[in-house]
């Protein structure tokens, strides 16, 4: 692994299967009392958000914060950006700061490749614009292991608005990097141009006709919904909501139908959801629904992946048995194995 | 009176030749001695052009001289082998009266290396709603004839269908930005497709040109009138131009040479220095300008060169500005894409950086034959030279130079306008005959 975390498709099968073997180990820490451990004592990581986010910003500040890292959370609003400073300006300037990480969220496709250009400290992609999204797609691989063991053949179809969705982007790949079969759901409108040279190349099918796959002869065993951007749908990518949701919704109907073709299968979604349009509340809250386990990994994940990339960055590499020594003297996570090529 | 002897030359390419110039004028072309006093360039071994004409340049004067002057713009454009550019309207304000244009003019005259002609807005503040004062800019010092909201699309169909009508008396032309704002808006950057898919970036169709092209020969064909394509970027519009030549519609069309040599794959590091617009194009598609280049249908090579202040390129890809510089390199992009592959000789090479961009301007004394009689603009390449470009010894004061690094072959040697050597790579630039 690289000294960033950007793109979904910079992580081995091997990388992606350590993270997730390390957020197991602190998945169990959220479980306890007291949820503190030394690793990253003395490290600063700021969240840079140039864009909203409650769930993606908070479960980066909390997985900075169980691992006793300096956390601290910037805003675009107020901002030098704000007042007109360059990006690579605004990225310099903190990364003179001799901070260690850089978790940036950003409107703009592309920008955190962009400022991991120019500073020393590590980047860490938390949603670029309509690009990715890759430690969503880890919290998503996370959920979807915990509940279905070993991806290998296992069929994940993805649904809605693929066009603007850097969580679809990020999950096609981890999803393929740990031998998933995905099949990508959307009307014409909302897929991506160019899908299906690209669905050819990176081996996903796709189809305009949700029926057809939920009924169709490969079972399913997870069904990812994506939300609908109410503010695009003035753009004409669809005629009404009542018309998307009679054609791409998950419905009540459908949902009975998956579960009664695979009483396992399992409904994501990213959040936020938007009830009766995409998604059906009795699919959100029914027995099959991970939405909430999605967002418990999420700080397991994030905790994972700042440990991949910070604490191997000494001179003389942390011993994993550090973890085991909470400051607070609480049971401490097992000690992950420290997974190749970590050091900056 | 000032004698010039260039010694040597071969003339697009052809036999060596001499040319005597006195005066600002070619007096004599052939086996000439050197009279006693008379200045002589050695010219051997390189081939002499028509001093070449850009019609598309953004000087950014007035209005942002941190990024350009017309002093700093015409320094490039000598060193690029222009003797004269057609400086783009979108400055601030915006050339859309006679007295603005005056002002581009006569800056251009003070700084006395190429000739600075201004285009003039097609409409006021380049808004798309009401028609420029074009008569008046015709009509005035500067002499306007080409027309252009470059940076934006006249894409209301009866405003442009007017604008047509209008500038017929004064043989005008309107240079078209072609892009359909409702398929390729304000933030479209990247070519539609595969790419654009897989980076998140908003796309740029092809069609979006293809469909104003299409929609403005028709007019042209209505109105009677002149219309050119300004940098073409698209298969499809090639064809449009193919087929409406074909039925005898007056349309020409440039292309840039960024868009004959870039391909949209370099997006994939979502550098800004090669956000342009229109964008980048696949292979395919820089393929069928290369072709249409050389069979005729496009009739001119136009840098739209666009600098910028480094600081309006160090934003995410989607918030940087839009543009590369090209003033300095074009004739070696043409010379290495085109010349030593075949596909274009030194004659073709004049006809569409010379001697047609003139003729589309309505430049009398530019693009002319060397021969007797004609203005000494004069352009001297060494075919053979390699040069590897570096951005920071660029006479633009800006750096957005998507050739820095690479190495190309074909290089210009020195420029002459009207006479006066404005650019040389020698630093003894001429001896005097004794």
């Amino acid at each position: 692994m690289t000294r960033h975390m950007l793109s979904s498709a910079d992580l081995s099968r091997t990388e992606v299967l350590d993270i997730l073997a390390t957020a197991e180990s602190m998945h169990d820490l959220q479980r306890r009392e007291v949820k503190k451990v030394p690793t990253l004592r003395g490290r600063t990581v700021i969240n840079f958000f140039f864009e909203d986010s409650t769930r993606t910003r908070s479960s980066f500040e909390i997985a900075g914060k169980w691992m006793s890292a300096d956390t601290i959370n910037l805003s675009a609003k107020g901002s030098s950006t704000s007042k007109g400073e360059s990006l690579r300006d605004t990225a310099m300037t903190i990364d003179a700061m001799a901070v260690d990480a850089l978790v940036i969220r950003h409107n703009a496709s592309g920008a955190c490749h962009q400022v991991a250009q120019w500073v020393r400290c590590s980047v860490i992609n938390a949603g670029d614009g309509t690009h990715e999204h890759p430690t969503q797609a880890l919290l998503d691989a996370y959920t979807l292991r915990s509940r279905l063991g070993d991806l290998d053949g296992k069929h994940v179809v993805i649904v809605g608005d693929l066009t603007h969705s850097r969580v679809f982007r990020s999950n096609v790949i981890t999803l393929k990097t740990l031998g998933a079969r995905v099949t990508v759901v959307a009307p014409p409108t909302l897929m991506p141009s160019g899908i299906v040279g690209w669905s050819a190349t990176d081996g996903f099918a796709t189809s305009w006709d949700l029926d057809a796959v939920l009924d169709g002869e490969d079972p399913v065993d997870a069904v990812m919904m994506l939300r609908v951007q109410r503010e695009r749908m003035s753009g004409g990518y669809f005629p009404t909501a009542r018309e998307y949701t009679v054609g791409y919704g998950l419905t009540r109907d459908r949902l009975d139908r998956l579960v009664a073709r695979n009483p396992d299968v399992l409904i994501l979604h990213p959040g936020p959801m938007n009830r009766g349009l995409e998604i059906a509340a009795e699919a959100a809250d029914s027995a099959r629904s991970v939405v909430l386990d999605q967002v418990s990994a999420g700080v397991a994940v994030r905790m994972a992946v700042l440990y991949h990339l910070l604490a191997g960055n000494d001179d003389a590499p942390r011993e994993p048995a550090e973890l085991e020594t909470s400051t607070t003297g609480a049971s401490a996570p097992s000690a992950p194995t420290q997974p190749e090529g970590v050091a900056r | 009176m000032t004698r010039l002897l260039v010694r040597g030359a071969r003339i697009l390419g052809g036999h060596p030749a001499d040319l005597l110039i006195e005066d600002g004028v070619i007096r004599q072309v052939g086996s000439l001695g050197a009279a006693e006093g008379v200045e002589v360039m050695d010219a051997d071994g390189l081939v002499a052009l028509p001093g070449l004409v850009d019609l598309h340049v953004h000087l950014r004067e007035p209005g942002r001289e941190d990024a350009e002057t017309i002093a700093t713009g015409s320094a490039a454009a000598a060193a690029g082998g222009f003797t004269a550019v057609f400086a783009m309207a979108n400055t601030s304000p915006v050339t859309d009266t006679a007295e603005a244009a005056e002002r581009i003019l006569d800056l251009g005259r003070a700084s006395g290396l190429v000739d600075v002609v201004p285009v003039g807005a097609v409409t006021k503040g380049l808004d798309g709603a009401e028609l420029a004062e074009l008569g008046l800019m015709a009509r005035s010092r500067a002499r306007v004839r080409v027309f252009s909201d470059d940076g934006r699309c006249v894409h209301d169909a009866r405003l442009m269908r007017r604008a047509l009508e209008y500038i017929k008396p004064f043989g005008g032309v309107i240079s078209q930005h072609a892009q359909d704002p409702h398929l390729a808006d304000g933030s479209a950057c990247c070519h539609e497709g595969e790419l654009s898919g897989r980076l998140g970036l908003p796309g740029w169709p092809a069609v979006a040109e293809e469909t104003i092209v299409a929609r403005d020969v028709m007019l042209a064909r209505h109105t009677g009138s002149r219309v050119h394509v300004a940098h073409v970027s698209t298969a499809g519009t090639v064809e449009v131009v193919r087929w409406a030549k074909a039925q005898g519609i007056d349309v020409t069309a440039e292309v840039t040479p960024h868009h004959l040599a870039l391909t949209t794959d370099l997006l994939v590091g979502y550098d800004p220095v090669y956000k342009v617009n229109p964008p980048l194009r696949p292979q395919e598609d820089v393929e069928a300008l290369r072709a249409a280049l050389a069979d005729g249908t496009i009739d001119a090579v136009a840098t739209d060169h666009a600098p910028h202040a480094r600081h309006d390129k160090e934003h995410t890809f989607v918030d940087a500005a839009f543009g590369m510089l090209g003033l300095e390199t074009a004739l070696a992009v043409v010379s290495d894409l085109m010349v030593r592959p075949g596909l274009l000789d030194w004659s073709d090479v004049a006809r569409v950086m010379s001697t047609t961009p003139a003729r589309i301007g309505g430049l009398p004394d530019q693009g002319r034959p060397l021969q007797p009689g004609s203005p000494a603009n004069i352009t001297l390449v060494d075919p053979d030279r390699e040069v590897t470009v570096d951005a920071a010894a660029s006479r633009s004061l800006s750096r957005n130079n998507p050739w820095h690094g690479r190495t190309l072959r074909g290089a210009v040697h020195a420029t002459i306008h009207r006479g006066t050597v404005t650019h040389s790579t020698d630093t003894n630039v001429m001896e005097t005959a004794s």
